[in-house]
C-alpha cells in the first residue's frame, strides 16, 4: 500500500483507449463509460477504429481506440484532447499523442515499448527514453507480464491470458479514477457470466490491474468526477444508429403499418441494417438487397404495398438511390432515406464524418424533385429525428431524407428511455375499403396529400409510377399544363409540411452580436462554445437547424435580430449557399472544415472571438 | 381455380372483361404484346384470385406499360427495376398474386443484377419476360438477346455481343421455374402462365415476342407454320419429348447429352425416348432443354423446369413467427428497456 494520493475532483474528463486492433480497447471503453453511467455520470463516446479489418500488427494503420467523455454537467460531445490517454503499443501513442491535453496521464504497456513495435510505429528511438514524454505524468506499467504473472494459477491458454491485459488496463483507469472495482467486476460479469472461465481470468485481471495500480507510487493523483445532475428517469447509452434503427420501429408500432427494410452494408451505416435484423420478433421485416438501388426499389415496392419502409445508406450509396428517390416523389409514396454522411466525393473518407451531402440531398435528383430533409443532431436524438422523419413521411405522404453522420452514427450518449405512448401520434392517410370516389391523386385541401390505398383493398384498385399523371385520376399524360399543375403541387405539398414542424429554437438570448447557426451532427460543438462563452457575456447565440427543408416558419426572423451571421459546417459552405438562396438580404459569415474532423470548441471559440473582434476594431 | 393459402379467393366468378382496364392500349398495331395481354387477361378469371390480389409491377420499355392496361393494382417503376420494386411489394405483402411484366433489355440489361437475385432469393413472383431481341421503346438498339451479327441502329456491322440464353441465365442463377412460349399462341400462353402462379416460388415465363417495327420475324424460324411442327418441341409433364410433322422424332439423352432421334429409325423405339418431369429438382436436363435451339434442335417450348424449393417470404415468415415466439421483446417499449438501463432519482 501506498502514499495517500491527492483526489482532484473535475467537472469533466476525456480518457481514451487506444491498442492495435485486436487489444479490445472497444470493449474496455464500453465497459469504462458504462461504469460511469452507473456512477450518474452523463457521458459521450467515440470509437476510432481503421478502415482495415486486422490491419498489420503494430503500425499507426491498425491503431484503434475509444474516447469517452464523461461529466458532472451535461455532456455535448466525446471530447476534443484527453486528459487520459491508454496506449498499449507504440503505434497507438504516436498517432494520439496530438490528441493528448499537456499534462495528461497517459498510461502505458511497458513491455510492449522495446524492439520492433517502436520501429514500426514510426519512431526512431523509444519514446520511453527519448524525453519526448516529459511533459505528460507517464505511468508506465508492464501491463503484458503483470496480466500473464496474475494468471499463472488458471488453467488457460497462454494466448488467451495475454488477450485479458485491456482488463488489467481498465482496472488502473478504475482506480484512477476512483470508481468502485467491485461494479466493474459486475460488468464484466454481465459481458461474460455465460462463459465462467473466461469471466474469472477477466476478473482476475481487472482486479490485478486495480490493486497495482493502488500501489504505484507514481500515480500521485486520482480523479472524481461527481454525478451530473440529470432528470429522473430511466437511463441507457445507445449509439446514433441504433437509436436510428429503434426510431424507425417505434413509428412503425405507433403507426400501426408493418415495417420494411431494403438495405445495403455501407460504413458507416451499416449498424442501422444489422440493428433492424435483429427484431423480427417486432414483425421487421428487413431485406439485404444486392445493391444499393435494389435497397430503395424494394423499400418503395414494399411502401406501395402498405408497409412502413425505410432506406439506409451513406454518401455514394445515396447517389445510387437517386433515380428512385424520384420515383418515390412521383408516385407520392411514404419513405424514409437514412443518410449517414462520411467523407466525399466517391468512396472518400468511409470511416470519417462529413456533412458533405446537403446539397446532394436537396437537389440531387433529375426534374424538380422537393423531398423533406431532417437531420439528427446527437447519437441519442437519431431516435427521436428517425421517429419524426417518418411520421413526416407517412403523414405527408413523401419520401424524407434524415441525415445523420459517421460521428453520430458510431458515438454514443445516454438517451432517457421514452414511453412510446408519450410519443406523438402517426396517423397515415390510408384510403378506406370501397371509399367513395377513390382517385390515386384526389388530395387532402390543407396538406395536398394524397391518399395510401394498399393493394389488396376491396375497390381501390389502382395504377402508379414514374411517368407524369394527371391531377386526381392519375392517369399517364404530358398535358403541359397538368404537368406544370403537379410540379407546383409536389413542391407546395412539402412547403406546407412548415405548419407541421416545431419552430426554430434560439440557445441563448434572441437577439444580440453573433448569431452561429449549424445543423446536423456539429450541435455538440456548437453548443458546448456558444454556451462557454455566454458565461463569459458575450453576445452570442446558437440557432441548430434539424429541420431543413423545409425551414421552420421563423428562420428569417431569428436571423435579422443579429448583428452577424456565422455559418459552421463540416463541408465547403453548402447550408450558408442555401440560406443564401432563402434569405438573400442576410450577410453571412461562414467556417468551414474538411477534415474527416469534427469542430472542436477551442477552435471554434477562436473563431467566435476572432469574429466578434473585426467588430471592435471595424 | 389455384388453391394458394394465403390468396383470397374470388367470391364470384370473374371473366375477361373484369381486367380491362379503361385505358387505350398504345402498342403498334400486330404487336406481339396484344396476344400476351389477352392472355394475362383470359388466365386472370381461371386463376380465380379476387381482382384485388392481383398486382403487376413493371419497370420501362414497351413491356412496361402492361399495368397500365391490366384493372388490377398496378405499378410502373424505372428503368430496369421491377425486380426489385416486386420484391418489396411482394415481401411486404405475402396475400397478393404478384406479376412482372419486363422486357430482354429492362430485365438482362440494365435491370439484370436484380433479375438475377431476384430469381436466387425464390420469391413467389411470377415474371412474364418479353423477349423481341431488339430495344422496342428507344427505337432499335441491340440487346442482351440480340443474336450475334444482329444488325440494329447501333450496331450497323452486326453486334459483336454474345447474347444471353434467359433459359440458361435464370437456370444458372438457381431459377426453380422456367417455361417458354410464343406469343402467337395464346392459349399455350395463358396454360403456362397457369403453372407459373401455381409455382411456389419466382416463375420466368420468356415469351418470345415479335417487335413488328424493330424485329420483325426475329423467330420467323421456329414460329413460321413451314417450319414450327419440325422447330418447336411442346413439353408436357411426364409426357414422351416428341415432336415433328408424324409426331416421329425425339429427344434421347446420350452420354451426358441430348440427341434428336427418329423413332422407327436405327432401332429406335418410343419408349427410349426422354419423358418431361418439370418437377425435378435436379436442373440438369432442364438445362439442356432450355440451351435447345435450331437447326440442330427443335427449341423447348412450355414448363421447362417447376422445381420445389422453399420460397423467401415463406421461410422470412417463419423467421418472423420463430422469433415472435421466443424472443421477450415483443414491442418498441420492451426494446428500449432491453440490455443495461438504470434509473435516476
Amino acid at each position: 500500500m501506498s502514499k495517500n494520493a491527492n483526489v482532484v475532483e473535475l467537472e469533466d474528463v476525456v480518457v481514451k483507449f487506444v491498442g492495435d486492433s485486436g487489444d479490445g480497447m472497444q470493449l474496455t471503453g464500453t465497459l469504462f463509460s458504462e461504469l460511469a453511467a452507473f456512477g450518474g455520470n452523463d457521458l459521450a463516446t467515440f470509437p476510432d477504429f481503421p478502415a482495415e479489418i486486422r490491419a498489420p500488427h503494430n503500425t499507426i494503420a491498425g491503431v484503434s481506440g475509444f474516447q469517452i467523455h464523461v461529466g458532472k454537467r451535461k455532456i455535448y460531445t466525446p471530447g476534443d484532447m484527453c486528459d487520459i490517454l491508454v496506449a498499449m503499443n507504440p503505434a497507438s501513442l504516436k498517432a494520439n499523442l496530438k490528441w493528448v491535453k499537456y499534462g495528461a496521464t497517459i498510461v502505458l504497456d511497458e513491455n510492449n515499448f522495446e524492439g520492433k513495435a517502436i520501429t514500426k510505429a514510426g519512431y526512431q528511438e523509444n519514446p520511453l527514453e527519448d524525453g519526448s514524454l516529459r511533459d505528460y505524468n507517464v505511468v508506465s506499467a508492464p501491463i503484458t507480464d503483470l496480466t500473464k504473472d496474475s494468471l499463472k494459477n488458471q488453467e488457460i491458454d497462454k494466448k488467451f491470458a495475454v488477450r485479458t491485459k485491456n482488463m488489467f488496463a481498465l482496472g488502473i483507469v478504475v482506480y484512477l479514477f476512483n470508481q468502485d472495482v467491485k461494479r466493474a467486476v459486475k460488468l464484466v460479469e454481465r459481458k461474460f457470466g455465460k462463459k465462467p472461465e473466461i469471466f474469472e481470468a477477466n476478473k482476475t485481471v481487472l482486479t490485478a490491474g486495480y490493486k497495482y495500480a493502488k500501489s504505484l507510487e507514481t500515480i500521485q493523483t486520482i480523479y472524481k468526477v461527481d454525478a451530473a445532475p440529470m432528470e429522473k428517469g430511466r437511463y441507457r447509452n445507445i449509439t446514433g444508429n441504433v437509436a436510428t434503427a429503434w426510431g424507425l420501429l417505434a413509428a412503425s408500432e405507433k403507426s400501426g403499418r408493418p415495417f420494411f427494410l431494403g438495405s445495403y452494408p455501407i460504413t458507416p451505416a451499416t449498424e442501422i441494417l444489422m440493428e433492424l435484423s435483429i427484431h423480427k420478433s417486432l414483425g421487421a421485416k428487413v431485406f439485404q438487397a444486392e445493391d444499393e438501388i435494389a435497397g430503395i426499389c424494394s423499400a418503395i415496392g414494399a411502401s406501395f404495398a402498405g408497409s412502413f419502409a425505410a432506406t439506409t445508406t451513406s454518401g455514394p450509396g445515396l447517389s445510387l438511390k437517386s433515380e428512385a428517390i424520384g420515383l418515390a416523389v412521383m408516385t407520392e409514396l411514404p419513405l424514409v432515406i437514412v443518410n449517414v454522411q462520411r467523407g466525399g466525393p466517391s468512396t472518400g473518407l468511409p470511416t470519417k464524418s462529413e456533412q458533405s451531402d446537403l446539397l446532394q440531398s436537396l437537389y440531387g435528383r433529375n426534374g424538380e424533385c422537393p423531398v423533406i430533409v431532417i437531420a439528427a443532431s446527437s447519437p441519442a436524438n437519431c431516435f427521436y429525428y428517425a421517429y419524426l422523419a417518418s411520421k413526416l413521411s407517412m403523414e405527408h405522404m413523401t419520401p424524407v431524407i434524415m441525415l445523420t453522420d459517421g460521428y453520430l452514427g458510431l458515438g454514443s450518449e445516454l438517451l432517457k428511455i421514452p414511453k412510446v405512448k408519450d410519443l406523438p401520434k402517426i396517423k397515415p392517410p390510408l384510403a378506406k375499403p370501397n371509399e367513395p370516389d377513390y382517385k390515386p391523386y384526389k388530395r387532402d385541401e390543407n396538406t395536398l396529400v394524397r391518399k395510401w390505398a394498399i393493394p389488396g383493398t376491396d375497390g381501390l384498385r389502382h395504377r402508379v409510377g414514374g411517368l407524369e399523371k394527371t391531377n386526381i385520376d392519375g392517369n399517364v399524360s404530358t398535358d403541359p399544363l397538368n404537368h406544370q399543375l403537379m410540379v407546383k403541387l409536389r413542391e407546395e405539398k412539402v412547403k406546407r409540411v412548415q405548419d407541421f414542424i416545431p419552430e426554430q429554437n434560439v440557445v441563448g438570448e434572441e437577439s444580440g452580436d453573433l448569431l452561429v447557426i449549424g445543423w446536423g451532427g456539429t450541435e455538440g460543438a456548437l453548443i458546448s462554445t456558444v454556451k462557454r462563452m455566454q458565461e463569459e457575456n458575450y453576445k452570442i447565440s446558437l440557432a441548430h437547424f434539424n429541420y431543413i427543408m423545409p425551414l421552420p416558419k421563423n428562420t428569417k426572423k431569428i436571423l435579422s435580430n443579429f448583428k452577424k451571421i456565422l455559418v459552421c459546417e463540416l463541408n465547403m459552405g453548402q447550408f450558408v449557399n442555401y440560406l443564401k438562396i432563402n434569405f438573400p438580404e442576410f450577410h453571412y459569415h461562414q467556417y468551414n472544415k474538411v477534415q474527416g474532423l469534427p469542430f472542436h470548441v477551442n477552435e471554434l471559440t477562436e473563431v467566435f472571438k476572432n469574429i466578434l473582434e473585426e467588430d471592435k476594431n471595424a | 381455380m389455384l388453391e394458394k393459402k394465403r390468396i383470397d379467393k374470388s367470391p364470384v366468378e370473374l371473366t375477361k372483361k373484369d381486367f380491362v382496364s379503361d385505358q387505350m392500349v398504345k402498342w403498334c398495331p400486330a404487336c406481339g404484346n396484344h396476344a400476351i395481354l389477352t392472355a394475362v387477361q383470359k388466365v386472370f378469371p381461371e386463376i380465380g384470385y379476387k381482382k384485388e390480389n392481383f398486382c403487376l409491377v413493371s419497370g420501362i420499355g414497351c413491356s412496361s406499360r402492361f399495368p397500365y392496361y391490366v384493372d388490377t393494382y398496378g405499378f410502373h417503376g424505372i428503368h430496369g427495376r421491377a425486380a426489385a420494386i416486386a420484391s418489396g411489394v411482394k415481401i411486404a405483402n405475402t396475400e397478393l398474386s404478384l406479376w412482372v411484366a419486363t422486357g430482354d433489355g429492362d430485365s438482362m440489361a440494365i435491370g439484370g443484377n436484380h433479375f438475377i437475385h431476384l430469381i436466387r432469393r425464390n420469391i413467389d413472383i411470377n415474371i412474364l419476360l418479353f423477349n423481341n431481341q431488339v430495344y422496342g421503346l428507344t427505337k432499335g438498339q441491340y440487346s442482351p438477346t440480340t443474336p450475334r451479327g444482329g444488325i440494329t441502329k447501333t450496331s450497323p456491322q452486326g453486334t459483336i455481343e454474345h447474347p444471353f440464353n434467359p433459359a440458361g441465365l435464370v437456370m444458372g442463377s438457381q431459377g426453380t421455374f422456367f417455361a417458354r412460349v410464343l406469343d402467337n399462341n395464346v392459349k399455350m400462353m395463358s396454360d403456362v402462365m397457369y403453372e407459373a402462379a401455381k409455382h411456389d416460388g419466382t416463375s420466368v415465363v420468356e415469351i418470345l415476342q415479335n417487335c413488328v417495327i424493330y424485329s420483325d420475324q426475329a423467330f420467323a424460324n421456329i414460329a413460321s407454320k413451314e417450319v414450327r411442327d419440325e422447330a418447336q418441341l411442346r413439353l408436357e409433364h411426364e409426357k414422351p419429348m416428341i415432336f415433328g410433322k408424324n409426331m416421329d422424332k425425339g429427344i434421347v439423352l446420350s452420354g451426358n447429352k441430348l440427341r434428336v432421334v427418329t423413332i422407327g429409325e436405327n432401332g429406335v423405339k418410343e419408349e427410349d425416348i426422354l419423358i418431361h418431369d418439370q418437377y425435378k429438382k435436379d436442373p440438369g436436363i432442364h438445362r439442356m432443354l432450355g440451351r435447345m435451339h435450331p437447326p440442330k434442335y427443335p427449341i423447348a417450348l412450355g414448363v421447362i423446369r417447376s422445381a420445389p424449393f422453399n420460397t423467401y417470404d415463406r421461410l422470412m415468415s417463419e423467421q418472423i413467427e420463430t422469433a415472435q415466439k421466443s424472443s421477450s421483446i415483443k414491442c418498441v417499449d420492451d426494446l428500449l428497456n432491453s440490455g443495461d438501463t438504470w434509473e435516476i432519482e
